[in-house]
């Protein structure tokens, strides 16, 4: 096998191996940072061998097998032949003795209870978020230093650094290699879930550079999303990201113009929305429903997503059902934007005055004094009630906040219009 | 990207004949951590041909040929649909397929056209062009 082709090929196997790999290495060696390092040494043996040998059949079993052995190396050379060392010896025995049938189930059950521990730990609270997504990236989903670093438009040493120092803070706080208890559990699957749709986001809305969509990281999310969702298969709101990421997702070839320019749902060709990622969105939700538990707000944004998706013309939207989820939502996050959607939604159901009310009652909220919707959505529903003076100075409003160029010509013109 | 794995048919599956227990024990494991991985998007298994058909155009006339098809080799007997990093990472979870001894099987993998996939040479008149296209036909239908 050529060369380059061995080295795409080591890559591939890496992306696919790497996550499973540095699990079990940290059960074993209780450090995270000495795992990757670990891990690392055997791609490099892979690197050097593979090019001569091919590629074994099965690559796992060697990369681990070859990172086993140089954890025994390390540990006798710092001579420290203590516990550890026999514990992974004997491992290392059993695990590879030729006669020994191997359990498939039991080795299964213990790679994906390392792999939930490699989710935890990642997202783990004593880190920062911008830490917890670099890691998760680079361990979970098998992404180098540069690729990180390019999705996010940082230099490279700045999340070299970050990785580094977020492995450091574990090892010192000697955060453990567990999955938190049931008290805990719901908390901590938050944050989890928070990293992972923070990723999506930063692909689907881009806050940087040129491009307003970077389809890649919304497809690393998304695979992180699938991963975790078989990892905690009876946590309704694993189910209820990847359900929503999925729906979101499926608008990807509707909310581009043909310069480019982004196209808002309702005027989105919804021919162009991709069916099999909603059907998969709502599988997610029915698998999220099946559990019997209350809704969060990842199954209630999907269930929103899941209104749209289904609609096949804006006219088709069940509005009072969103009205009703939204309602649900802000419940358990209470927040003014989601209550100014909210309003959106009782207009679109029940006319512009009802909607007007919630509106108006929000017109004294602090948080919202610079944001460009509130005035945008009162004017429409002014505008709507034939209240066009009072329309057409809101919309001026709306268009001095606005920092979207497309959208303040887009204001000004209804501003004109009345 | 997304590819699609097609697995090609051979005498026996064109013959219906159906996967033993230990067959679908091992492809069950492995669609498994297709999902597990979070790369498996869709997958089936067809009938034989001998269900299917087959429709021709010659000069803008449809015939319909109903099946079974003879040449086996080129015809799908199943597929699934990943969404991967690289065509490698497509080729090494294919070299992870269940196979039993002394079987021979051919599958295939083919990535999946997307937006940028037409690159310069479809600009952005020809995407205004297909839009109008798009609008002009739903206003027809």
């Amino acid at each position: 096998m050529p060369t380059l082709e061995t080295h795409r090929a080591i890559d591939a196997v890496w992306r696919i191996e790497s996550a499973r790999l540095i699990a079990g290495l940290t059960r074993m060696v209780h450090d995270i940072g000495l795992a990757e390092e670990l891990a690392q040494d055997a791609l490099v043996a892979a690197l050097e061998q593979w090019p001569e040998s091919g590629v074994p059949d099965n690559p796992g079993a060697w990369l681990m097998a070859i990172a086993k052995r140089r954890a025994i190396d390390q540990f006798r050379r710092r001579e420290t032949l203590d516990r550890k060392v026999t514990e992974i010896g004997r491992d290392l025995e059993t695990q590879e003795g030729p006669s020994a049938e191997p359990d498939f189930d039991a080795i299964d059950s213990s790679i994906s209870d390392d792999l939930l521990r490699l989710v935890f730990i990642s997202c783990h609270p004593v880190l920062s978020t911008e830490a917890r997504v670099a890691l998760t990236l680079r361990l979970l989903g098998g992404l180098t230093t540069e690729e990180i670093a390019r999705a996010f438009l940082v230099p490279e040493p700045t999340i070299a650094q970050r990785i580094v120092r977020a492995k450091k803070t574990l090892t010192q706080k000697k955060i453990p290699f567990e999955v938190p208890s049931a008290g805990e559990l719901g908390e901590r699957l938050t944050s989890v879930l928070e990293v992972v749709y923070l990723v999506f986001n930063e692909g689907y809305s881009a806050t940087g550079g040129e491009d307003w969509m970077r389809p890649a990281l919304c497809e690393d999310a998304m695979r992180l999303g699938r991963i975790l969702a078989e990892l905690v298969p009876t946590e309704p709101e694993a189910h209820g990201l990847i359900a929503l990421m999925e729906i979101q997702a499926s608008r990807a070839r509707a909310r581009t113009g043909p310069g480019g320019e982004p196209v808002l749902l309702f005027d989105q060709d919804r021919a162009r929305w991709d069916q099999l990622l909603i059907r998969r969105g709502l599988a997610a939700l029915r698998r999220a429903a099946k559990l019997g538990k209350p809704m969060g707000p990842y199954v209630l944004q999907a269930s929103i997503a899941a209104c749209h998706a289904i609609a096949r013309t804006p006219e088709e939207t069940d509005w009072p059902r969103i009205a009703a989820l939204y309602a649900r939502l802000v419940q358990l996050v209470p927040s003014p934007v989601i209550e100014l959607n909210r309003a959106v939604a009782l207009s679109m159901a029940f006319g512009p005055q009802t909607g007007l009310e919630i509106v108006d009652g929000l017109t004294g909220e602090p948080s919202l004094k610079n944001y460009h919707l509130l005035p945008s959505v009162r004017g429409d529903l002014l505008a709507k009630l034939g209240r066009d003076e009072e329309a057409r100075t809101e919309f001026e409003r709306a268009a001095a906040l606005t920092r979207n160029e497309r959208e303040r010509t887009l204001l000004l013109a209804r501003a004109a219009k009345l | 990207m997304r590819f699609m794995v097609m697995v090609k048919a051979d005498a026996n599956s064109e013959a219906g004949v159906l996967p033993t227990e230990d067959e679908l024990v091992a492809m069950g494991r492995y669609n498994e951590e297709l999902v597990k991985a979070g790369v498996l998007l869709a997958g089936e298994g067809l009938h034989p041909s001998s269900r299917g058909a087959r429709v021709t155009f010659a000069g803008g006339q449809p015939t319909v040929i109903d099946g079974p098809f003879t040449e086996a080799k080129e015809l799908v007997a199943g597929f699934w649909l990943i969404d991967v990093k690289s065509k490698a990472e497509a080729v090494e979870w294919v070299k992870r397929v269940p196979c039993t001894d002394g079987v021979e099987a051919s599958i295939e993998i083919r990535q999946v056209f997307e937006a940028d996939d037409f690159g310069d040479a479809f600009t952005d008149e020809l995407r205004e062009r297909e839009e109008q296209l798009r609008l002009t036909t739903k206003k027809d239908a």
